[in-house]
């Protein structure tokens, strides 16, 4: 009754292909813009901002880059915490290096740096195929992590090893550092991530998305059709990896604010943003923020409800937390294995007939 | 000999015994990989656990010794770990795994690690995260016959290490290649249809591998819990076995092995030759670097099966 | 899809929970833990909260509180995760009534989270003994306290043992060192400290970093047993130390010329190797052991009331000693902030106000049930680090013991004194910060 596109005539093609042809899936989009974009500055406090808006833009971006590289090209990756570190210590060196840049560009070109990167590590796609592959990829992992760990460059010598971001004016407006207002850094990181979904989900709709989907269902048959893999299989390493750099320049600066590279870029990243993409749904934008969502709030939400709702002791909470993250992903992979962005369409299906079902 | 030459000797010596170290790891995920094309992640978590499982079985403080006051023999809690690793892998199946036949490969590692994420958990729940000495008599240290004689430091617990794994492959190949059971795992592991076409059951094939799988984590955890006292870190040497396992293909009980001194030997000589021009510490991305450049002539490992792809 | 939306109330709702504290009837005073009790380095989290909480829980039971106020322990766990010590962070930062009035952030990344959100939330920060040497400088970070001694102190004082030893620091010329160390920037922090030192006295310094988690450290060890250094000192974390204290033995390296940092130096660390860690050293600023009346005190007060968090037999292990003691200082700068602002409702802002004024004599230790259980600290405002003073002691496999074995050396501060003088400066002039004066 609701959610019915009856009578919603497209007299043009390009009404037909808009991204989201149904009418109330426009007007739900911009509620939740609306919403994200005038009620949540609002309200946000400093918990909100960093326990839960802040990581989950940021792990929301790097999932859009890794689900473009698995979801959308096949491309299982391992090395998404390295590629992270890189578009952190690129947007650092450049913050230090140029503080009157302003830092949207700065962000862009961490990500430019990071696609570079990742095209090199991304070469050995075009022999090796699925876990070796993504065992492979952590190569770049524990490489990158190493390198910057190692060489002072990147870190400017600075004697403890970590790096701290130094405080950004943007337009007069505070947006990293300890004097930074909540709402000024989750506007700023809201704005960036919701610029870029928008054009990741234009990419995959796209040519070279195709292309991409063509090559993960099937590489052999998409070079029979003449697609190359060389292109499609780098491109999509080029744009995960530049998405990727982005978020990693957003998690370390507005986030996170000082990081080391073993600590806040170790593997465990790498499998937090994989993780992120599979409870999500691969191959689904909407499936990125899903996952981000999922991962980010559940553990906080557990914990809060067994510490503050009834009284579980914290550590026994933990434990119980850890346990019951991992029952809930098996849970969801058995009921719906092509994760949460799937069962949003399902219920969008149902939607449709209800409540008349036939 | 001279003492380079010695000293060269050495970290090929030690090399290979670490080797064997990340073979006993690896092996576990190879068994697994072979029978059912999992990728699990819950290897790692599978040693802790069996190790946290042994040590409350045999030592003083250990939960028989808190609730019956009396503490078992080694042979008996190594069985009775065996028979938790059993319970645990006929859990996971009936579970896990029936819901999941005919997934896709992703789809089944990303449940791998929600079963390490359960496992760790209870772990916890069960065992407490405190660090436990597990002594089941091994032996320490270093071979004094070796170091006197030779002047040659190798180490006993990794030579003990060595028999057992080349025990356990022994084992394995006769479990493989001559009984019904293994030679019914042989024929899932080519094809899951036609095995069940000729009346295998999956669901049994399934607990048994996984068993077996469960099993090799516990030699596994033995040995490394024995090195660094059983502790949460166990769960990490999967990390170790990764390129072991890329090296020697995903498929290959041999190829596990033979990855394993190939990376074990690799990355003491990158450490030691190369690292200092670096500052050190290059150990871990070397292996991934030296199974990573194996993988480019080969890309299905070096024992791996050919993947051959039909339009 | 119901399902959903339940799960979408429930989750309103357990999000909302932290922000809705019921209003506290009585002022009481806030410390949040941010303890690990779980992951990598649980063993390590678990006797540090333990004898962390126990002090504050005797205080409760003992003394309704700190002069008559109550404490309000609120524990959280970080899992010796930054981010997950973020979330804590601001979870517990606003608790009613008193807002949190101290942090011990316990890991190296929480505390660097720290120290930019303290100026501006008004929290202090007491990183003991870890974190940022250079917040040495109270001028430059007015909020962080690092006393009684920092990592740089304690390289000082490992080489002035080790010149000790071989009869003389002139004699240091021409020796070897060897740093064994963690592949991250806490093994790091003593690099700069022992080169400044090796060129001053003439000995070669080894640097093996070990990557986490440090399972596997055949080539580092090989390599020792190669150059034989004359002294091995170590900045060891988690399964590192087991293992590398295991290879040491191994390769016969003397234990007694084996020196770890002080989160190297605990039982956890030195058990699992058995009779072969016998003699091995590590530093310390406090003692071990459940030998001071205030163990007793709290075997009485805490422990047979059934409200002690750990085992009672653990009691007096090192790391729950440190707990102890980090208690014992934050407790007493309280009161500090009590006194000086002449008011029992004091405030995170006030309470930086007792760390800076802070001075727990030998004689306030004997008070406290602790005589001679550490030294006297004394803070001021361009001093945060302390006196420095740092001990040594060794572990008796025999009596599983460990036990101090050494004076409290006195560190270089000629050595480090211009060092945190430079790192503070780099961090006041990257982030703009005008030292204040002190005068």
């Amino acid at each position: 009754m609701l959610y019915r596109e009856t009578g919603q005539f497209k007299p043009t093609y390009q009404a037909d292909q808009a991204i989201f042809p149904i009418a109330q899936d426009r007007w739900f989009i911009t509620a939740v813009l609306a919403v994200a974009f005038l009620v949540v500055p609002l309200l946000i406090d400093d918990y909100w901002a960093n326990a839960i808006f802040l990581p989950f833009l940021a792990y929301a971006l790097a999932a859009i880059g890794l689900n473009i590289l698995t979801g959308y090209c096949g491309q299982v990756s391992l090395g998404t915490g390295g590629f992270m570190a890189v578009g952190a210590f690129s947007a650092f060196k450049l913050m230090t290096a140029f503080p009157d840049l302003n830092f949207i560009i700065v962000v862009i070109l961490a990500g430019g740096v990071t696609a570079l990167v990742g095209v090199l590590f991304g070469l050995p796609s075009l022999r090796i195929k699925g876990f070796y592959l993504a065992v492979a990829t952590l190569a770049a992992q524990f490489f990158l992590v190493w390198l910057f760990n190692k060489v002072g460059w990147f870190i400017n010598y600075n004697a403890t090893g970590q790096v701290t971001a130094p405080p950004v004016e943007f337009f007069g407006v505070l947006i990293i550092g300890p004097e930074a207002t909540p709402p000024a850094r989750y506007l700023f990181c809201l704005a960036f991530v919701a610029v870029f979904a928008l054009a990741a989900k234009n990419i995959v709709r796209g040519r070279i998305g195709r292309s991409w989907m063509a090559i993960r269902d099937m590489d052999i048959a998409a070079e029979l059709i003449g697609i190359r893999p060389l292109e499609a299989k780098l491109s999509a390493f080029a744009v995960s990896s530049f998405y990727v750099g982005m978020a990693g320049a957003l998690y370390f600066a507005v986030w996170l604010g000082a990081a080391e590279p073993g600590e806040a870029f170790g593997i465990e990243q790498s499998f937090f943003v994989l993780f992120i993409i599979i409870v999500g749904g691969l191959g689904s934008i909407l499936g990125s923020f899903l996952g981000a969502a999922f991962m980010v709030l559940m553990p906080i939400l557990l914990k809060n409800f067994m510490v503050n709702g009834i009284g579980v002791e914290v550590v026994t909470a933990k434990h119980v937390e850890i346990t019951t993250m991992g029952i809930l992903i098996v849970f969801f992979l058995i009921v719906e294995p092509h994760g949460l962005a799937r069962l949003w369409q399902i219920t969008k299906e149902k939607l449709r007939l209800w409540p008349f079902p036939h | 000999m001279s003492p380079d030459f010695l000293f060269f000797l050495e970290i090929i010596v030690s090399g290979l015994m670490a080797g064997v170290m990340y073979s006993l790891v690896a092996l576990g995920f190879v068994l697994i990989f072979k029978a059912s094309g999992i990728f699990n992640f819950a290897q790692g978590v599978l040693c802790l656990f069996a190790a946290l499982a042994l040590y409350d079985f045999i030592a003083p403080g250990g939960w028989v010794d808190r609730w019956f006051g009396f503490t078992l023999p080694v042979w008996l809690g190594i069985i009775m770990t065996a028979g938790v690793m059993v319970i645990v892998a006929w859990l996971i199946e009936r579970l896990v795994l029936r819901y999941l036949v005919n997934q896709a490969p992703i789809i089944l590692f990303m449940a791998t690690i929600g079963l390490a994420y359960v496992l760790e958990g209870m772990g916890d729940i069960l065992f407490g995260s405190d660090v436990k000495p597990l002594d089941i008599g091994l032996p320490q240290g270093a071979s004094d016959y070796m170091l006197d004689t030779f002047g040659l430091y190798v180490e006993k617990l990794e030579i003990v290490a060595a028999f057992v794994a080349a025990a356990l492959v022994a084992v394995l190949a006769v479990f493989f290649q001559k009984t019904r059971i293994g030679r019914a795992l042989r024929a899932v592991a080519d094809d899951h249809q036609a095995a069940l076409s000729v009346g295998i059951s999956l669901r049994t094939i399934w607990v048994i591998v996984w068993s077996v799988a469960g099993i090799v984590a516990m030699v596994a955890g033995i040995m490394w819990g024995s090195k660094s006292g059983v502790q949460f870190s166990l769960s990490l040497i999967a990390l170790k076995a990764l390129p072991v396992l890329i090296l020697g293909g995903f498929t290959s009980v041999p190829g596990a092995i033979i990855g394993g001194l190939i990376i074990g030997v690799g990355e003491k000589l990158a450490e030691i030759y190369v690292g200092p021009l670096f500052g050190g510490a290059i150990e871990n991305w070397f292996a991934y670097m030296l199974a990573l450049a194996f993988l480019l002539v080969r890309p299905q490992g070096l024992f791996g099966e050919k993947i051959i792809e039909r339009v | 899809m119901k399902l959903t939306t339940l799960a979408k109330t429930v989750a309103a709702a357990a999000i909302a929970m932290p922000l809705m504290t019921a209003a506290a009837s009585a002022y009481e005073l806030v410390i949040p833990t941010l303890d690990y009790r779980t992951g990598a380095y649980a063993p390590n989290g678990i006797p540090f909260a333990n004898g962390f909480t126990d002090y504050l829980t005797l205080l409760n039971n003992r003394d309704g509180g700190i002069n008559g106020v109550m404490i309000k322990h609120v524990a959280c766990e970080t899992a010796y995760n930054t981010k997950q010590g973020v979330e804590c962070y601001e979870n517990t930062k606003n608790t009613e009534p008193s807002g949190a009035l101290v942090y011990q952030p316990l890991s190296t990344g929480i505390t660097y989270q720290l120290i930019p959100k303290s100026a501006v939330d008004k929290i202090p920060v007491f990183s003991m003994g870890y974190g940022r040497t250079s917040a040495a400088n109270g001028t430059v970070f007015p909020w962080i306290f690092n006393f009684p001694a920092t990592y740089w102190d304690q390289a000082t004082v490992f080489v002035q043992y080790i010149g000790d030893k071989e009869g003389g620091m002139d004699k240091l010329k021409g020796k070897k060192i060897a740093l064994v160390y963690h592949n991250s920037a806490y093994g790091k922090e003593p690099i700069r400290t022992l080169q400044k030192m090796s060129a001053k006295y003439g000995f070669s310094l080894l640097l093996l970093p070990v990557d986490h988690p440090g399972q596997e450290q055949k080539a580092t060890w090989l390599q020792i047993r190669r150059e034989r250094p004359d002294w091995t000192l170590m900045w060891g974390w988690g399964v590192m130390n087991q293992v590398a204290i295991k290879e040491a033995a191994s390769i016969r390296y003397p234990m007694d010329h084996f020196i770890g940092v002080w989160w190297s130096g605990s039982e956890n660390d030195v058990e699992p190797a058995g009779m072969a860690a016998n003699g091995y050293l590590s530093g310390a600023f406090h003692a071990p052991g459940d030998k001071f009346p205030l163990h007793d005190e709290i075997k009485k007060y805490v422990y047979d009331k059934n409200q002690g968090t750990g085992e009672r037999e653990r009691i007096g292990e090192v790391l729950y000693n440190r707990g102890l003691v980090a208690a014992v200082w934050t407790v007493e700068a309280i009161r500090k902030a009590m006194e000086i602002h002449g008011t029992k409702e004091v405030r995170g802002e006030q309470v930086r106000d007792g760390f800076e004024a802070l001075d727990v004599s030998e004689a306030r230790l004997k008070e406290l049930g602790l005589p001679g259980f550490t030294y006297a600290v004394k803070i001021t405002c361009a001093n945060h680090q302390g006196p420095g003073k740092v001990a040594l002691q060794q572990w008796n496999a025999k009596a599983k013991q460990w036990k101090i074995v050494t004076k409290f050396y006195e560190p270089l501060s000629d050595i480090t004194g211009p060092l945190i003088a430079e790192d503070s400066a780099q961090y006041a002039k990257e982030n703009g910060i005008t030292p204040r004066s002190c005068n």
